[in-house]
């Protein structure tokens, strides 16, 4: 490399980064940004099985079963538009309960349950997952609405 | 009296660093660099008021003065004391106390010692300070005063988040800040370098410690963050990609690139207007940082201000010193002559591409940490989770470690190609054995952990290379530094991959004196205990294990409840072995007296943070050999005047 055009070849380079840096980054976004799901949203769009996404909704009242292994769970979560079942192996947060929100990592099987693998409740009073905030739970047609 | 003292003392040290940035602006400004002297009396004051200022506020928290409005909801008079210290920075308001006092501090460092600098780099550099930190004084003085009273006093405080009352995290954000403000240091060098065009090599020697220093204590509060995540969480994992984390990570990513290109001036007088550029995008990503944790945008256990006026604040003061920097780098950049050339076979190819890689690791996460955000504006909310940042971070991770085995094997400016391949045969010889063994390994593991314990292996063995056929005993201190910060990479690689390989989980509902078998362990479940701790009460079971037939050794995972606020929080029993960590978590009573466990086994876990403190070490070698070469050459020159 000529000492002249170092310069201009570094800068030709680190812009070339950046596109590359842009491109990688719209085209991973294409794929897992819709990783966020409502049961309304899964309906309408459908995910594909074994794709790992994050749902999220209401735990319904009366929903939650237990297996008799202790560990696992049955549960449904709904956002009054539509309701997915769900089902959970391991230790559930301790604010995970019935008319609670929640939102649940994991992937649909090929029967249309989702196997959730973390369920992400909420951490104090104070904390609510960013996806649900200005939604409430109606605890009369077991519906979730945004506020006002 | 305390509280208001406090405040008169940011008051009068907000009025000093005035007062610095005009006398460095007229000093300047008027070509007169002998009002050097002037400037740094008033750096060091400013720095000491702030120290006052953060000291007084420890003493209102661990007086638990609840007429103090700061105390009264983040405190609580029955808290253990150490709680009670390092609640004073575990709130919006004292966080940024803090890093106005750190700040103030650097800035008299710099005053006081450096001797390096030209006198007009030096006051510009001084001036710079004085600007960023007024930006701060405004904030904490109009939008955030850590010292406000209320009336009446209420008869006790709402206490501290129980996730935080853990003594790792109490040191955990004064190590970031720390790392924050000193890159703010080596902004300042740079934007005085560029007023005064001392873009050199001379530049880069003085303000390579600040980055060194910088990003050690980065490292280290990384470290330290993802452990603690890793065993109070209860999930078992160390990076969760939450935004704060990233907040923590783009800083480091930028001080890195940074800390190696200034390497390359300093020592090959290369890459000038890149290097400044890198300083700039450095402190940047501090403030993004501090945007994203303190404007209370994102919602997680670290946001603590959900106050749009004091994000709005931060967004400005974020704008205005990015802004400015880039403005003042275009327009100052014709003043910065190119620097020494290099072959494309050379130390410095793969320096650039270290910076290249790191660049767009960093601009990969800034995206992905933004985009929500972004679209939340325009009314439709999404996540970005683990699946993206994996997806594009592992990779150009690994192609960095193939950079970081080559780099240090190849000589400065020129070198042949046929050379660099004959030192790195040894570590590709392991790399492909290695990659053999594993192979037929009886273990399925995934492609990406298969690479990076492949890749671990020999950048281990290549990190080390640099020592080969040296005499050791002369060996330079901050060469070893390279070297050990280098085989800390690997480390913690091997340690990544060897989590997400081979751990082993179990999930089991059982009775006192059931007995469980996991992974060569048999763990015995002898009772379940209420016990109560300071300002807390838990479930605590008792359980005995035991490894391939060993001695057991009783371990007690609990499940802790907090009154003040009211909050459950889940302690995971660890036990630590040369090969791994054992990490059970107690879960809730099911029916039939059966008790929820999840058991993990994560044979060399450990290696993670092993890698991240040996990261740290090579890095703290490396500022200790420089400086101490630095004195022996002045010390030697003044003999030889004196003789």
């Amino acid at each position: 490399m000529k000492a002249k055009h170092q310069r201009l070849v570094l800068a030709l380079v680190a812009l070339m980064a950046l596109i590359g840096a842009g491109l990688l980054a719209v085209s991973a976004l294409k794929d897992e940004a819709a990783y966020f799901y409502t049961p309304n949203d899964v309906r309408i769009k459908g995910v594909a099985p074994g794709k790992s996404i994050r749902l999220g909704g209401m735990v319904v009242k009366g929903s939650i079963k237990r297996a008799a292994d202790g560990v696992t769970i049955r549960f449904d979560v709904t956002d009054g538009k539509a309701t997915v079942p769900a089902t959970f192996s391991g230790i559930a947060p301790d604010l995970f309960k019935e008319g609670s929100g929640v939102v649940a990592e994991g992937a649909f099987d090929g029967s249309g349950a989702f196997v959730a693998t973390n369920l992400l409740a909420k951490h104090d009073e104070r904390y609510m997952p960013r996806e649900l905030e200005g939604m409430r739970y109606d605890e009369s047609t077991h519906e979730m609405k945004a506020e006002r | 009296m305390i509280a208001e003292t406090g405040l008169a003392a940011l008051w009068l040290a907000a009025a000093l660093a005035l007062l610095q940035l005009f006398l460095a602006f007229f000093g300047l400004k008027g070509g007169k660099p002998e009002l050097l002297p002037a400037v740094r009396p008033v750096a060091i004051a400013q720095g000491l008021l702030t120290a006052v200022a953060f000291a007084l506020l420890i003493t209102l928290f661990l007086r638990s003065d609840m007429s103090v409005l700061l105390v009264a909801t983040n405190s609580h008079s029955m808290k253990p004391w150490l709680y009670k210290f390092a609640g004073t920075w575990g709130n919006h308001e004292g966080s940024m106390l803090l890093w106005v006092a750190v700040m103030g501090m650097a800035g008299a460092t710099v005053a006081l010692f450096e001797r390096a600098l030209r006198r007009d780099t030096h006051m510009a550099t001084l001036g710079a300070q004085a600007a960023i930190s007024l930006g701060f004084y405004a904030f904490l003085l109009f939008s955030s005063n850590p010292f406000a009273r209320i009336d009446p006093p209420p008869p006790d405080g709402q206490g501290l988040n129980p996730l935080l009352q853990d003594p790792g995290l109490a040191f955990h954000p004064p190590t970031l800040y720390l790392g924050y403000v000193g890159l703010s240091v080596a902004f300042s060098f740079a934007v005085g370098a560029l007023l005064t065009r001392a873009v050199d090599a001379a530049f880069a020697r003085a303000m390579r410690p600040w980055v060194l220093a910088a990003w050690i204590l980065l490292t280290l509060g990384i470290t330290a963050g993802s452990y603690w995540a890793y065993y109070e969480l209860g999930w078992g994992g160390w990076w969760f990609w939450d935004p704060v984390e990233n907040a923590s990570l783009m800083p480091w990513l930028a001080a890195t690139a940074l800390l190696h290109s200034v390497t390359v001036l300093a020592t090959r007088d290369g890459l000038r207007a890149w290097t400044v550029m890198l300083a700039v995008v450095a402190f940047s990503m501090s403030m993004v940082g501090t945007f994203l944790v303190r404007s209370g945008i994102l919602t997680s256990v670290h946001a603590f201000a959900v106050d749009p006026e004091r994000g709005s604040f931060i967004l400005v003061l974020l704008a205005i010193y990015i802004g400015g920097a880039l403005a003042l780098f275009g327009w100052r950049i014709r003043t910065v002559r190119e620097g020494a050339p290099f072959d494309l076979v050379s130390r410095e190819t793969w320096l650039v591409i270290n910076n290249l890689l790191l660049s767009v690791i960093l601009g990969v996460v800034l995206i992905g940490t933004l985009y929500p955000l972004m679209t939340e504006a325009f009314g439709h909310k999404v996540s970005v989770g683990a699946p993206y940042f994996d997806r594009i971070a592992g990779p150009l991770a690994l192609a960095l470690m193939v950079a970081l085995a080559a780099g240090p094997l190849t000589r400065w400016r020129r070198d042949s190609a046929r050379a660099v391949a004959r030192r790195l045969l040894v570590p590709a010889v392991a790399l492909v054995i290695a990659a053999l063994m594993l192979a037929f390994a009886p273990v399925r593991m995934g492609t990406l952990p298969w690479l990076g314990l492949v890749l671990a292996i020999a950048v281990g063995i290549a990190s080390l290379a640099p020592l080969w056929k040296r005499r050791l005993l002369r060996t330079p201190l901050f060469t070893y530094g390279m070297v050990i910060a280098h085989l800390g990479c690997a480390v913690s690689l091997a340690g990544m991959a060897c989590d997400s390989a081979f751990t082993v989980e179990k999930l089991v509902a059982a009775r006192p004196g059931d007995t469980i078998r996991t992974a060569g362990w048999t763990l015995r479940f002898v009772q379940i205990l209420p016990i109560a701790g300071d300002n807390w009460t838990a479930l605590q079971a008792d359980m005995q294990a035991s490894r391939n037939g060993g001695a057991p050794v009783t371990i007690h995972p609990q499940s802790r409840f907090f009154a003040a606020p009211p909050t459950t929080t889940t302690e995971a029993a660890l036990l630590t072995r040369w090969n791994g960590q054992l990490y059970v978590v107690l879960g809730e009573e099911v029916e039939g007296n059966r008790w929820q466990m999840r058991i993990w086994w994560k044979p060399f876990v450990t290696l993670i943070w092993l890698g991240g403190i040996l990261i740290a070490l090579g890095g703290a070698l490396a500022l200790v050999g420089r400086e101490r070469r630095g004195w022996l050459i002045k010390w030697r020159a003044r003999r030889a005047t004196e003789a």
